[in-house]
């Protein structure tokens, strides 16, 4: 139940956010959906030993974030939630790999403990670009997006039906959950005897609303084609938003920039 | 479970993108052969249902620990497989936008693990080669059973070939089945069981509804030999790809080290170099003190002298850790700035 | 115009399950009417409209709208003139925001976008909801789905408008909101209902539906006041005919 709950509130703040008018909320979906594929490609290039080539890759979610006005708390919930996953097959590596590979004055780090971290910053960016894509364009227009891609009408309509009837679903799910342990207290879940029946009536439900839905889509002149409106033009802006960062991306990809303000800044402080 | 993104590389992200791609290209290809326009809300409305129905927790008897619903195996048996690939699919690219589950270079690997190996695997060669005999409560209740537990362990399997392949983790391939595959057998059975309890009350409900999804689809006919081709034939291409990374890009510990020592012969002061060979021959008593040269590779590059590689570590080690300290100060400094700057422009239109 | 007139002979229609919903239902509606379709739960309201959009074919008998048989060839046609709104908004809207949803009809009609654009417009503005055209549907508030629901039907300009219990699970001010919104169109009106007070104030006909049968056809003042007709349908008087349950009187 908690579940439930929280699923659709978390739906719902993403998609509130989505409903924002920043500079970053205007800029072209196709563009955002393409740099977020850039970012995410060149997060994951980084090698499992390299740390600090990866830390410029934060500027990306700062710059948004900030930007489009994302709060940050249930942004960072959501990434506390699904870090642990990624955590728990990257502590591994410190039981695997014991060879030292930071020597510093005062410490030895292991290899495994920097490909964690390593594993563990990129989880924590890769997390961090999905929901922002999301908060600062919306299904509708990652939907565009993808229709500008030439993704087939079938599949797209496909998903943002499925996107739609989340909400009315989770909802009808709830209630019959809920009248369910109102009725069996001190139970934490549903019994296994009870399982297949609730769901399966609530999923006959479901093929009546899939039934209903289809006629009035038929009432409307449906005929197994999507039709769209005009998709939104592209503006210079986009596409420089699109270069720039990927200029930026492909940039600390080959250079390593801390380490060489690091020795820079060691070099002057000598 | 699902992939995440920062246990890929880019080589088995990009490859499994490819290869759903394909898979999904082709269903789409046959439901719109298939002229049933009936099917998209359908698809739509299912995929919101499983979605939901994810989140119905149920106790297992005399364990006390509950379970859900898997949903590849009820979307196959109601909607087809092809069909049931795509609504997997919706489910999963929505699951990755909205809760960050996977993420969305991993979704490639996602939609396949767990929609592939229920759909064209387990589906035609188990579930209706049980069901082909005639249907009645037992050969559904087997059949979904079966078929849903071997989907899932072809799919967690995959998630293991995949991790490896990516070499992000140091989890041996052994251990690893070890951990994944039994954890797999249980999560199977449970999601078997509960899937094999909806479609058995549907069945009774409904009879029609579940005769008429695979009555439909001609895959039922499909011989294994055409599927062993077929994964043939995706496992030359995929091993080509792999193999081609691999040589286009060495091992990401060579790569970045070749990198970053050559950088640092170039700018680092010989002072720098001075000061860190001594500050490490302080150190120098510490035990695997020698280690760095274990990766032999590396040294094939540099002369393997003691002093020169050490030296290249250090200052590596600590401008790398200034530098990254800079950089997000630098970071913080930058969001703080915008902030700001936002907040003035915000009051000033006021 | 004759084209607004709805002919429908003997309609029988039985589900695959073997239930007859709809039992030999004959009647003739013209221009501008409005009508109420009244009946217990299960009489057969909704089978019967279902038919009038050709969601449904008949078993037996025939239904035409204007001069055109209700058949699948004719379909197309069919929708554009007669739009209907179902009982649940949920189902209706099944688009991600509010404009897109009422959209989707035109777009299939294949209109250009400017002219899209500009019957969405008009419609939401209509309903009264233009301010909501980027919400998602799932935000509206129960009359204002509703509203959009109808918003797109009314943005295919169909001239005949058909209804499935559009006043259920409305509080009394989105009733009336609705009530007043639909006395002010000129269509055609076909409204299936159990709500008596509000045939009472938009329709000046009514037809009483009972297992699929039509048990009676009128104006909706002499058909409503009939006490024992209405108990023995299984329906009540409209509020404002009931006696005073306080000082005794009509
Ligand atoms: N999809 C269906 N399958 C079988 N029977 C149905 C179906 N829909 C409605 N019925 C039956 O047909 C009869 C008429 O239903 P309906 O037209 O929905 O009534 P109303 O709208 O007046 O309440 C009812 O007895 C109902 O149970
Ligand atoms: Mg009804």
């Amino acid at each position: 139940m908690p579940n439930l709950v929280e699923s659709l509130y978390n739906i719902r703040i993403l998609d509130e956010l989505a409903e924002k008018r920043t500079i970053i909320h205007n800029i072209h979906p196709l563009m955002k959906v393409l740099t977020t594929g850039v970012y995410l490609m060149v997060t994951v290039s980084f090698g499992k030993y390299e740390l600090s080539g990866l830390l410029p890759l934060i500027f990306y979610p700062v710059v948004l974030i900030t930007l489009a006005d994302i709060p940050i708390v249930p942004i960072f919930k959501r990434v506390l939630l699904v870090l642990p996953l990624i955590i728990g097959i990257g502590l591994f590596n410190p039981l695997f790999d014991k060879n030292p590979m930071i020597v510093l004055p005062w410490i030895q780090i292991s290899g495994g403990w920097i490909s964690f971290f390593s594993i563990l910053i990129k989880g924590f960016l890769t997390i961090l670009a999905a929901l922002i894509l999301i908060a600062t364009t919306g299904m509708t227009r990652i939907a565009s997006a993808l229709r500008i891609m030439r993704i087939p009408r079938l599949f797209i309509m496909q998903l943002l039906l499925t996107y739609r009837y989340i909400s009315v679903l989770i909802e009808e799910v709830g209630r019959v959950v809920r009248a369910y342990s109102l009725r069996s207290p001190g139970e934490k879940g549903i019994r296994f005897s009870n399982w297949g029946s609730l769901t399966g009536q609530l999923l006959i439900r479901t093929l009546e609303r899939a039934q209903r839905v289809y006629h009035s889509m038929c009432c409307r002149g449906f005929a197994g084609e999507y039709n769209v409106g005009r998709e939104k033009g592209m503006g210079i802006g986009d596409i420089v938003y699109f270069v720039g960062w990927s200029l930026y991306f492909v940039i600390i990809r080959y250079f390593n920039i801390p380490a060489m303000i690091g020795s820079l800044m060691m070099g002057v402080g000598k | 479970m699902h992939m995440a993104d920062a246990l890929l590389s880019p080589g088995v992200g990009g490859t499994m993108w490819a290869a759903t791609a394909g898979v999904a290209a082709y269903s789409i290809k046959k439901v719109q052969n298939d002229i049933d326009e009936q099917k998209i809300p359908l698809m739509g409305v299912m995929g919101a249902f499983v979605f939901a129905a994810q989140m119905i927790n149920f106790t297992i008897p005399a364990t006390g620990s509950s379970g859900h619903l898997g949903g590849g195996m009820l979307l196959a048996i109601l909607l087809g497989p092809y069909a049931g690939f795509l609504t997997m699919a919706s489910i999963l690219v929505i699951q990755a936008l909205f809760f960050a589950d996977g993420g969305l270079l991993a979704l490639g690997s996602n939609i396949f693990n767990l929609g592939f190996y229920t759909c064209f695997i387990a589906y035609p060669l188990i579930y209706k080669r049980i069901i082909r005999k005639g249907y009645s409560t037992g050969r559904i209740f087997t059949g979904t059973l079966l078929a849903s537990i071997i989907g899932l362990q072809l799919g967690a399997f995959s998630v293991v070939l995949q991790t490896l392949f990516s070499g992000k983790t140091e989890l041996p391939f052994g251990t690893f089945v070890m951990l994944m595959q039994p954890i797999h057998l249980a999560i199977g059975v449970v999601e078997g069981l509960v899937t094999a309890a909806v479609v058995g009350f549907i069945w009774k409900a409904r009879p029609e509804i579940i005769e008429k999804a695979a009555a439909g689809e001609a895959l039922g006919g499909i011989s294994i030999k055409k599927v062993l081709a077929g994964l043939a034939i995706v496992a030359v291409i995929t091993g080509g790809i792999f193999s081609w990374f691999a040589s286009a890009y060495p091992d990401g510990l060579e790569w970045s080290m070749l990198n970053t020592s050559g950088k640092e012969e170039l700018e680092a002061p010989d002072g720098i170099h001075q000061t860190l060979s001594s500050i490490q021959e302080k150190i120098a008593f510490l035990p695997d003190y020698s280690f760095k040269n274990q990766e032999q590779k590396v040294s094939a590059d540099a002369p393997e002298t003691e002093e020169a590689w050490p030296a290249v570590n250090v200052g590596t080690s600590v401008s790398g850790l200034v530098g990254g300290v800079m950089t997000l100060l630098l970071a913080a400094i930058t969001g703080f700035s915008i902030y700001v700057i936002k907040k003035r422009e915000k009051a000033s239109a006021v | 115009m004759s084209h607004h007139i709805i002919q429908v002979n003997n309609l029988k229609y039985k589900y695959p399950d073997g239930r007859e919903a709809l039992n030999g239902v004959t009647f003739r509606i013209t221009h501008g009417e409005s009508i109420g379709i009244v009946g217990a739960n299960g009489a057969g309201k909704s089978t019967l409209l279902m038919h009038l959009v050709g969601v449904l074919f008949p078993d037996e008998g025939e239904i035409s709208v204007g001069d055109v048989p209700v058949t699948k060839k004719t379909l197309p046609v069919i929708r554009q003139r007669v739009g209907m709104v179902f009982q649940e908004p949920d189902d209706q809207l099944f688009m991600t925001t509010v404009y897109d949803d009422v959209a989707f009809g035109p777009r299939n009609y294949k209109l250009p976008e400017e002219e899209v654009e500009k019957r969405v417009k008009s419609s939401l503005d209509t309903v009264g909801i233009l301010h909501l055209k980027d919400r998602p549907p799932y935000k509206l508030s129960g009359g204002e789905k509703r509203a959009a629901a109808i918003a797109t039907v009314l943005a295919m300009n169909p001239d005949i408008l058909v209804m499935d219990e559009p006043t259920s699970a409305l509080d009394p001010k989105s009733r009336r909101r609705l009530i007043m919104l639909l006395q002010s169109f000129t269509h055609t009106k076909i409204i299936a209902t159990h709500d008596m007070d509000m045939v009472f104030e938009l329709c000046e006909r009514t037809i009483i539906l009972q297992d699929g049968k039509v048990i009676t056809d009128g104006p909706t003042a002499k058909i409503l006041s009939n006490v024992e007709l209405m108990e023995e349908c299984g329906l009540e008087l409209p509020l404002g005919l009931q006696g005073c349950p306080v000082c005794g009187t009509k």
